[in-house]
């Protein structure tokens, strides 16, 4: 597992698994379509993505599809670091 | 476009959709006032049944009262049916500022607006009253007006694990660089019965300069000794800067509802909240039920004592039996059943046993968090749920869930 998909799932339990539920979030676990992950947290997994990697996530491509699973969202990171790396 | 062949097709997949997941709703005609004992046509052309009531709002059995009756009909030929205005125009009579006071009074705060429902009230507060250099901090099970009147503020918007004062904290600590911070809560939470920690809210906010905002819509009326909410019941009279609740439920249950705090918080609302400038004003009708409401409720707490006492009476019985509940000490008791067909299928049988009583699940509910809510009322008598509980007991045994947790049930119906 790669050292991004460690932090967002890291985060993910942390941030939104109640205590008490011990579900296991995995690469490919549905996060907004299972409801674990709302509308509004899903701003705050935003925020936090954009601080730790230095990117901007334009939201028109913040869509709940591509935040429904941790697989995607490191996609999601990955692309966003190169268009960074790419505008300098 | 006309609403050709090709719309209508469209509109007929999207429900046939609704349908096919389960989460179609439909309703059941009520032949009979609100109250313990209803008459219900079910399904649609079916039989008249006469059915206990498990599942309403009515907290203090208010809402089919006598002298509320007779108020209401004592301002129906005072001041008429309608106003036809909104109220900035022509539609506020003497009596809707008498109940916005009688309100404040009730409540502990320093003002109160009144609004078509507490849906509105929520839907208007946020974006009258804070802006882009703002944040709101809401707990993730309030209520989906409160949701809905968050998206239309530009203020930035969180969230807090369910009732989770510490992870509330490392959020007020984070956006202290707003220009100020409103913690969200429902007093008492619709789903889950649960109070809020008001007393421990009102400290962080006192700590880290924040507002709290408190929807108290399932607690006027019956939490807290003499009923004033969530916040008598916390000991934090008076220290909330927002409440908003309902004349829909415990105070006589017809509609209305209001946005009651900091005096410039309402005058705000007053001037800018959308759902109070664009809709009419509350009926006369209505805003004299719900005085006389207040006076009852203002001189004995005799309904929400019984109501008190029906809840513990209600929750033991299903304790007993052998059901898994959410723990919480509310008139809301929700019974776990965690599979959503189960959900469904439960409250269909509890209906041909004449208690009705309804299924919640996704997305009502968190997926995996199927239950039958059940609400208690003042309005109960002791048979009442003496007779619900045989209906519960049978159904629970004909699916074989007595006495079983939550891993039990979620195992059993895993498949």
């Amino acid at each position: 597992m790669d050292e991004i998909s460690k932090v967002v799932r890291d985060y993910i339990t942390r941030e939104y698994v109640q205590e008490g539920d011990d579900r296991e979030i995995t690469e490919t676990s549905p996060l907004i379509s299972s409801g674990l992950v709302d509308s509004f947290s899903m701003v705050s997994l935003l925020r936090f993505l954009e601080k730790k990697y230095t990117i901007h996530i334009p939201d028109a491509d913040a869509t709940p599809e591509a935040f429904d699973t941790v697989e995607r969202i490191v996609a999601l990171v990955r692309r966003f670091q190169k268009a960074e790396v790419g505008s300098v | 476009m006309s609403f050709n062949e090709a719309v209508r097709n469209h509109y007929q997949a999207e429900i046939a959709g609704i349908k096919s997941t389960g989460l179609y709703k439909e309703e059941r005609y009520i032949h009979s006032a609100q109250s313990p004992e209803i008459e219900v046509e079910f399904p649609t052309g079916s039989a008249i049944r006469k059915c206990i009531n498990i599942c309403s709002n009515n907290y203090l059995g208010l809402s089919n009262h006598p002298a509320v009756i007779a108020a209401a009909h004592a301002g129906l030929e005072a001041r008429g049916y309608g106003m036809s205005s909104v109220r900035f125009i022509c539609g506020t009579q003497d009596m809707h500022r008498e109940l916005e006071k009688r309100l404040t009074k009730f409540l502990g705060t320093e003002d109160t607006l009144l609004f078509p429902s507490c849906m509105d009230a929520n839907a208007g507060f946020f974006e009258a009253c804070l802006n882009e250099h703002d944040v709101l901090i809401a707990d993730r099970l309030v209520h989906a007006s409160i949701v809905d009147g968050m998206r239309l503020s530009k203020a930035v918007q969180d969230t807090y694990k369910h009732s989770d004062m510490g992870h509330l904290e490392e959020k007020l600590v984070e956006h202290q660089d707003k220009r100020s911070r409103l913690v969200i809560t429902d007093g008492v939470f619709s789903m889950d019965g649960d109070t809020a920690k008001l007393a421990e809210m009102v400290q962080l906010a006192e700590k880290h300069n924040a507002m709290v905002f408190v929807d108290d819509s399932h607690a006027t009326g019956f939490i807290g000794k003499t009923g004033r909410g969530t916040h008598e019941h916390c000991s934090v009279f008076g220290k909330i800067d927002v409440i908003t609740t309902t004349l829909g439920k415990a105070l006589g249950g017809a509609s209305g509802g209001c946005v009651s705090g900091r005096r410039e918080l309402v005058e705000m609302c007053r001037q800018r909240a959308r759902p109070y400038l664009f809709s009419n004003a509350v009926a006369p009708v209505i805003v004299a039920g719900a005085l006389k409401v207040l006076e009852l409720i203002s001189a004995t707490t005799e309904w929400r004592d019984k109501l008190e006492w029906n809840a513990h009476y209600w929750r033991g019985l299903l304790k007993g039996a052998g059901f898994d509940l959410k723990e919480g000490d509310t008139p809301i008791v929700p019974v776990m059943l965690y599979d959503a067909k189960l959900a469904q299928d439960f409250a269909r049988d509890l209906f041909d046993e004449g208690v009705y009583a309804v299924g919640f699940f996704f997305p009502v509910v968190p997926k995996g968090q199927a239950r039958i809510r059940t609400q208690v009322s003042a309005a109960h008598e002791k048979y009442h749920l003496d007779r619900a509980i045989e209906a519960f007991k049978k159904v629970g045994k004909k699916h074989g869930i007595l006495g079983l947790g939550r891993k039990e049930l979620v195992a059993k119906f895993a498949a």
